[in-house]
């Protein structure tokens, strides 16, 4: 255990008072890669303390957005502590109190984080002890740390509570690695699902979002917004709309903006501006995109290869070729961009719905031309993410404007501003080739995905002969052509790419199962000698109750699997379509999930079963339309996303592997959600839907292609 | 043009000057500090602002003042009573039929007055009637479990 350095222990006392803290490090190799400019203490990515009152702070840098990391983490705090969970406060996502993180985002809250969150609640009752050695004058052998008291084992009487042995303490730990864990065998919180930490304030509406602020004095900002991306300003009037009485109109290059008291007034005012716009020619709209994709991208490079693909495609005496496609996606989280910020006396505070305070808070000094230190960013709940609030232009924009007027300022997009300003899951397309030997071996699997990236692409599968290709490493990644093609801002969506991919990967494999005149199951197992996915796949056919039938067998039966996150997924769907209007409902899932450790398996299950959910979206309705620059959809009542009708019972499975560390939770199950219906419709009809979303007309096109 | 409005809110009544062409969610969230009730899409397509003017559910965004006057309204911040969470708010909380928990308020409200007109609802009904509240996390199979065993529990109590 080494002594902190950087931040002087003086100066950290002073903002905490005494007590025991915890840096908690991550592994410097991973500290790396987050950013490798960052130096200590910043490359410590949260801590917690031991107040001389008992209670436990953990301050975090990640946020809360519905994933439930509020109580897993105070679980995993409170597992190795020895604390009761009441006894722990959480703060999350605060850029002065907590140290860097780079984004909750990517499943690795409990994956990344956990670990090192365990191990400093361990590392710190280890100190605990030790202290208590001192005092009650036994060795720590002898000793037992648990409910936040250190006491004699043999003499239960004897004891000391963490309270009194952090009072007068002064010391700053920096997390050992080799801390002692909790064997799973004695875990006490984690493996259980307690309730949630944020149940009452969500079920009375006291929980507060970036929107639910209040400042005194504060102005609500409503902003000119460009009829399409690309357009430019040619004319500004605004002289109407400063007529109105309390109005403050802002005219900055690039932010146009009116501003009130009153949030109604200010809407008004907006629409009493004229502007007038000089809008670029489309290159491409909802139909034509993917051949442009495909025509304007550049050279792809190998994710990986094995064996000679060129000469399995050569001899192969079938060989199955398909293209795959899936439109833009929305995020649509039901709480759009909100901000609300504050200078004063210079430095800026600004409390953003977003899930990277760090990164906002350096895009937001960037803009205000402030030093970083004196830029505050404070996360309350929020309302839904999946990767959209890693974008943050609400909260540079309320920075900009409390900057030039003076006034605390809020800018919280309207429905149609979040959908206009949204970084979509792109639009991506996959060709595949592949073949089977005569023993339903896959002989050949050449694969290429454009700008979809490769999560989700690598194959689990015993192909002997294969080539995996991607046009773009990640979907967003400014080098790839894959992002330049398109007309808008794409950005990571909930599994981003996966969705693309195992759509892709698992159609596929469904194709030659039915060729090959196989089950789609027994296919699969032929395939594979990944035991974790063979056991995964099995106990959710178990639990689905599967028989086995060579698709399509009229039964409207879909199996997909995938890895994701380092958790293991296999889903089964059970569907209806309806032959004269092509709906297709949903009549029931069942998903098996295999994610190491679980910490909080109710916790666990509400991701399988929203991720699925949420999936049936980008699965049968979701497809933002567009031509050029001109988002289409703007609202809700054209942009259709799951309701409750079409909710199936979703029952869920975790396939326990105490072996593993925890696996990430939030993404995982949605990536199969495409693939599990397009599987399943082809089971009832015998079409294949080759394109996302699966809506009622392309499923009456694909069953009428067939008949043909 | 502002008026003197009266409403209850709460249980409790008020008056205040506004026009009364006004919103109510942007009267609850801006003059009142009620931001329990959230705005969603202010077009009336999303729920999360559902609140209970008379008795009967309203998407706040699209519901004037006017028409609130003289009526009894019930946000989120007034379904516990005495202290004590309804139990559709226990339900939600029993069954995890929450997530980011931006929804919840309107479809605790919109679930509230549904059973009060309909105090044995089937399964099918209550996803029925719960069609225009959305949400994005993909709680709908808890929200219906929470909404089912509420109204089981209410139907025993009552």
């Amino acid at each position: 255990m080494s002594r902190a350095r950087g931040i002087s222990r003086r100066s950290l006392f002073k903002v905490l008072g005494g007590g025991i803290v915890v840096f908690i490090g991550l592994d410097p190799l991973t500290t790396r890669a987050q950013d490798a400019r960052r130096i200590y203490p910043e490359d410590f990515n949260a801590y917690l303390v031991i107040g001389e009152n008992g209670r436990v702070t953990v301050l975090s840098g990640k946020i809360e957005m519905g994933q439930g990391v509020l109580t897993s983490q105070a679980q995993m705090v409170a597992e190795e502590l020895g604390v009761e969970l009441a006894a722990i406060d959480m703060v999350l996502g605060d850029t002065d109190r907590c140290p860097w993180d780079m984004g909750t985002f990517g499943s690795l809250t409990t994956r990344m984080f956990g670990p090192a969150l365990r191990a400093a609640a361990a590392q710190a009752r280890q100190t605990l002890l030790a202290l208590g050695s001192a005092k009650l004058e036994v060795p720590v052998a002898e000793l037992v740390a648990k409910a936040g008291v250190v006491s004699v084992a043999a003499q239960p009487g004897r004891q000391v509570s963490y309270g009194a042995l952090s009072k007068g303490a002064r010391i700053a730990k920096v997390l050992d690695e080799k801390a002692l864990l909790h064997a799973v065998a004695e875990f006490r919180v984690m493996g259980t699902s307690p309730k949630r930490l944020d149940a009452v304030e969500k079920v009375t509406g006291a929980a507060k979002y970036a929107a639910d602020i209040r400042l005194p004095g504060m102005l609500y900002a409503c902003i000119l917004r460009a009829p399409m991306h690309g357009a430019t300003l040619t004319h500004l009037d605004t002289a109407e709309a400063e007529k109105l009485d309390g109005v403050t109109v802002v005219r900055q290059a690039g932010l146009v903006a009116a501003l009130h008291a009153d949030p109604q007034q200010a809407a008004l005012a907006l629409g009493r501006i004229k502007a007038n716009w000089s809008t670029p020619a489309a290159k491409a709209d909802t139909q034509s995109i993917f051949d442009y994709i495909a025509a304007n991208s550049g050279e792809p490079r190998s994710v990986a290869a094995r064996g000679d693909a060129a000469g399995a495609r050569a001899g192969a005496a079938r060989l199955f070729e398909s293209r795959y496609t899936k439109g833009y996606v929305a995020h649509a989280a039901i709480e759009p961009h909100a901000a609300l910020a504050e200078i004063r006396n210079g430095k800026a505070t600004v409390w953003a719905s977003t899930q990277t305070p760090f990164p906002t808070r350096d895009h937001i000094a960037k803009a205000l031309q402030f030093e970083t230190k004196n830029v505050r960013v404070i996360t309350p709940f929020v309302g839904g993410g999946f990767g959209g609030k890693s974008a943050d232009g609400q909260a540079v924009e309320a920075a900009r404007l409390a900057q030039l007027t003076g006034k605390p300022v809020q800018v919280a997009w309207s429905r149609s501003e979040e959908f206009f300003n949204d970084t979509f899951d792109p639009a991506a397309l996959v060709n595949v080739a592949s073949s089977l030997d005569p023993n339903g071996k896959i002989a050949l699997w050449d694969y290429l995905v454009y700008a979809a990236g490769e999560r989700g692409a690598e194959s689990f599968y015993d192909a002997a002969n294969l080539r995996i290709r991607s046009v773009g490493r990640s979907m967003f990644d400014p080098a790839s052509a894959g992002a330049s093609v398109h007309p808008f801002a794409v950005g990571p969506w909930r599994a981003p790419g996966a969705n693309m991919n195992v759509f892709a990967v698992e159609s596929q494999i469904d194709i030659m199962a039915s060729a090959a005149g196989m089950d789609p199951l027994a296919f699969r197992l032929n395939n594979l000698s990944d035991a974790r996915m063979r056991r995964v796949l099995q106990s959710a056919a178990d639990a689905f109750g599967y028989q086995a039938g060579v698709a399509p067998s009229g039964r409207g039966i879909g199996l997909a699997c995938s890895i994701d996150a380092g958790t293991y997924v296999a889903t089964l769907a059970e569907v209806e379509v309806n032959r004269a209007s092509g709906k297709v409902k949903v009549l029931r899932i069942v998903c098996a999930q295999d994610m190491g450790i679980v910490v909080n398996p109710e916790g666990a299950r509400m991701q399988i079963e929203g991720g699925l959910a949420m999936g049936l979206g980008y699965a049968l309705s979701e497809e933002l339309r567009f031509r050029g620059g001109d988002i289409l959809d703007r609202s809700f009542a054209s942009y259709q996303i799951p309701r409750f009708s079409w909710t199936p019972r979703i029952a869920t499975l975790l396939v326990k592997n105490d072996q593993v560390a925890a696996q990430g939770g939030g993404e995982p199950s949605i990536t199969t959600a495409g693939a599990v219906l397009a599987n399943a419709v082809f089971d009832a009809t015998g079409a294949r839907l080759f394109h996302l979303p699966m809506t009622a007309d392309r499923v009456l096109a694909a069953i009428a292609a067939k008949s043909r | 043009m502002k008026k003197r409005i009266h409403f209850g809110l709460n249980g409790r009544p008020i008056a205040f000057d506004a026009d009364d062409e006004q919103m109510l969610l942007w009267v609850l969230r801006t003059d009142l500090n009620l931001t329990g009730t959230k705005y969603g899409c202010g077009e009336g397509q999303c729920g999360a602002c559902t609140v209970i003017v008379g008795g009967r559910a309203v998407h706040a965004c699209t519901t004037a003042l006017k028409h609130v006057a003289g009526k009894e309204v019930v946000t989120i911040e007034g379904l516990a009573r005495d202290g004590k969470l309804h139990p559709l708010q226990q339900a939600f909380i029993d069954h995890g039929a929450f997530q980011c928990g931006y929804c919840t308020s309107g479809m605790l409200l919109e679930a509230s007055a549904f059973l009060r007109d309909h105090p044995k609802p089937s399964r099918q009904e209550i996803s029925a009637h719960m069609e225009r509240n959305l949400c994005r996390c993909g709680t709908q199979q808890r929200v219906l479990d929470a909404i089912e065993s509420a109204a089981d529990q209410i139907g025993a109590a009552s």
